[in-house]
């Protein structure tokens, strides 16, 4: 199988992200592969595993420095890596149905994929909507938030976790993928792997490599905002006992009426 | 403003922000329930009961399961024929497939998770969660249909007026599939985090109690994930007491001891119930982002220095082992339970 795991670079989640004359800053926290995305390179290695002969093939779109995060990937075991970044035209954050557009047209240059796996959603923006666009976009099936992944006779299962529990869900491939945190921890970059994709040369792709115009965001932002800082004061609740601690919190919180 | 409200339900159970979105939808004038399914009756009536001034039925066998692209189809289509401004839906898994493809099929976008949404001549003013609630930003949408999905909790839910009746239309339903269900587990999850008025989370801290002695022949790891599974059935009865949910730190997570469905924080769920009750739990960068919209945090950690004390408004610097359960008997003592 020709597998793809799409990914993006997105600050470390340990940063203090903070809204600075308008924009997002971290500070100097470094950009790392999102994390939900490491979860996305290790179910495409498990496929990889699973299926002999096949491949894995990290994508993404970003900046040139995006090639760190590529570079992960790499590490983890990917085969691969392939870079689209157009900083001429992809000024400011595409929106994900522009992003669909262009990943749909790289997963087709690409060729003969049978397979695309991606996180169940970025740390930056959150909007989980990627996936089922670049679906959508090449008219393939969508197989969202699996926990597990089974490919068989050229069909794939997966059992998709939701509200109510697992749902399992079959079609056939080519397919789209997104995977939740139960498909498996992210395996840690081997040395071998580190080595290898600190050697390696990732291919940059343009959007007229692709053949596809920069896509017009149609959402604007107009403000960003610190959420409101919490005022309160801890009132730190002492007794004799565990049964007189809880007595006076228990009190204490059914007079604030939040029960 | 002609809006759509998509009423998501998993088999005839709708999820409860569907109605807080109809509520949204009620304010900026008259609004139209969309309800897809087979058998879908009930979710319909209940639909104009929470103020649909009519519904949009879809009501075939096809649409038995949810199938993002059988779904969407079906939404692409109606929304061509109706022509409205905005189309809302509760934010949950199978919405955010839903309103992703068919804003594909429709040339627009969808802004996900709103907290805020304002009508101002004919943009809308949509304010969401960024960077896991380490930020929030207010955007402006200028697509027709705009597709907005809303946070649970973040808006007022209206009233059930029980018999209330309007009119039901049926629409066409578009039934061709790339995917099969094959069949459900489906678990006992008690309240959804989303929804939860109350919440009551278990950190690393729940497998610490010491006078508990695990079961002869288990190993290291094996006696810390038992240790830590009483520590959470202390956390689940104080949670059923006051009708919450059960949350957990990422570090409990990742050690085991319970589902990623549990998360609260980093990589797991943003929440905003009216309590949150933290058990444990330390207090992470990541975990107080993802609890920032709760409207009062109570600690509970041995630690006194523990990060988690900063932004609670009460806490008990203590055993959690004793605390939590003589709280649950406190309650259900003063609440009658």
């Amino acid at each position: 199988m020709k597998i793809i795991a799409c990914i993006k670079q997105v600050p470390d989640s340990e940063a203090k992200v903070r809204a600075e004359g308008g924009q997002v800053s971290w500070g100097d926290a470094p950009l790392v592969i999102n994390p939900f995305d490491e979860y996305a390179v290790e179910g495409a290695l498990q496929q990889r595993e699973a299926v002999s002969g096949s491949t894995v093939t990290a994508l993404c779109i970003g900046p040139e420095s995006a090639k760190e995060a590529l570079k992960h990937a790499l590490a983890m075991g990917a085969d691969d890596a392939i870079l689209v970044s157009d900083p001429a035209h992809l000024t400011g954050e595409l929106d994900t149905v522009g992003a669909a557009r262009v990943l749909a047209a790289a997963i087709q240059k690409i060729g003969g994929v049978d397979m695309v796996i991606f996180g169940r959603q970025t740390l930056d923006s959150g909007s989980g909507l990627t996936a089922a666009q670049t679906a959508r976009v090449l008219g393939w099936p969508m197989l969202g938030l699996a926990g597990q992944i089974k490919v068989q006779d050229g069909s794939v299962t997966v059992e998709r976790v939701i509200e109510e529990g697992r749902q399992s869900v079959k079609s056939n491939l080519p397919a789209i993928i997104s995977v939740v945190q139960s498909i498996g921890e992210p395996r840690y970059p081997s040395f071998m792997g580190i080595r290898k994709a600190s050697k390696a040369t990732i291919p940059v792709w343009s959007l007229s490599d692709l053949s596809v115009s920069a896509p017009a965001p149609v959402v604007t932002r107009s403000e960003l905002m610190s959420p409101p800082a919490r005022e309160t004061t801890v009132e730190i609740i002492t007794g004799e006992s565990p049964t007189e601690i809880a007595e006076k919190l228990a009190d204490s919180l059914i007079a604030e009426k939040v029960l | 403003m002609k809006t759509l409200v998509y009423i998501d339900h998993f088999k005839g159970d709708v999820q409860p922000a569907s109605w807080e979105a109809l509520g949204l939808a009620k304010s900026f004038g008259s609004a139209s329930a969309v309800v897809f399914g087979s058998g879908v009756d009930t979710v319909a009536q209940a639909a104009l009961e929470h103020g649909a001034d009519e519904v949009l039925v879809a009501d075939d066998a096809a649409l038995m399961d949810f199938r993002a692209e059988t779904y969407a189809a079906t939404l692409t289509a109606l929304a061509s024929s109706h022509g409205p401004d905005l189309i809302l839906f509760p934010t949950t898994t199978r919405t955010r497939e839903l309103a992703a493809m068919s804003a594909v099929d429709l040339n627009s976008n969808v802004i996900t998770d709103a907290t805020g949404v304002e009508v101002n001549g004919d943009k809308l003013l949509v304010t969401r969660p960024i960077y896991e609630g380490k930020l929030f930003e207010k955007v402006i949408a200028s697509a027709s249909p705009q597709f907005v999905t809303i946070r649970g909790r973040a808006f007022p839910k209206p009233e059930q007026q029980v018999g209330k009746s309007g009119t039901m239309t049926k629409v066409e339903a578009k039934t061709d599939a790339l995917t099969t269900v094959e069949g459900y587990s489906v678990a006992e999850v008690g309240v959804s985090l989303n929804d939860a008025g109350v919440i009551v989370s278990g950190g690393r801290g729940v497998s610490n109690n010491p006078s508990l002695q695990p079961p002869a022949g288990m190993d290291d790891k094996q006696a810390e994930i038992w240790r830590a599974q009483q520590g959470f059935k202390l956390v689940g009865e104080l949670a059923s007491t006051l009708g919450g949910a059960v949350g957990a730190s990422r570090a409990a997570v990742d050690a085991g001891y319970i589902p990623y469905s549990n998360q609260v924080g980093q990589t797991g769920k943003v929440v905003a119930p009216d309590l949150y009750i933290a058990c444990g739990i330390s207090g992470a960068i990541q975990h107080l982002a993802g609890i920032r919209s709760a409207k009062m945090v109570v600690a509970i950690n041995k630690d006194a220095d523990a990060p988690i004390f900063k932004v609670a408004r009460y806490g008990v610097v203590g055993d959690l082992f004793q605390i939590v359960p003589a709280l649950t008997a406190a309650f259900k003592k003063k609440l009658g339970k």
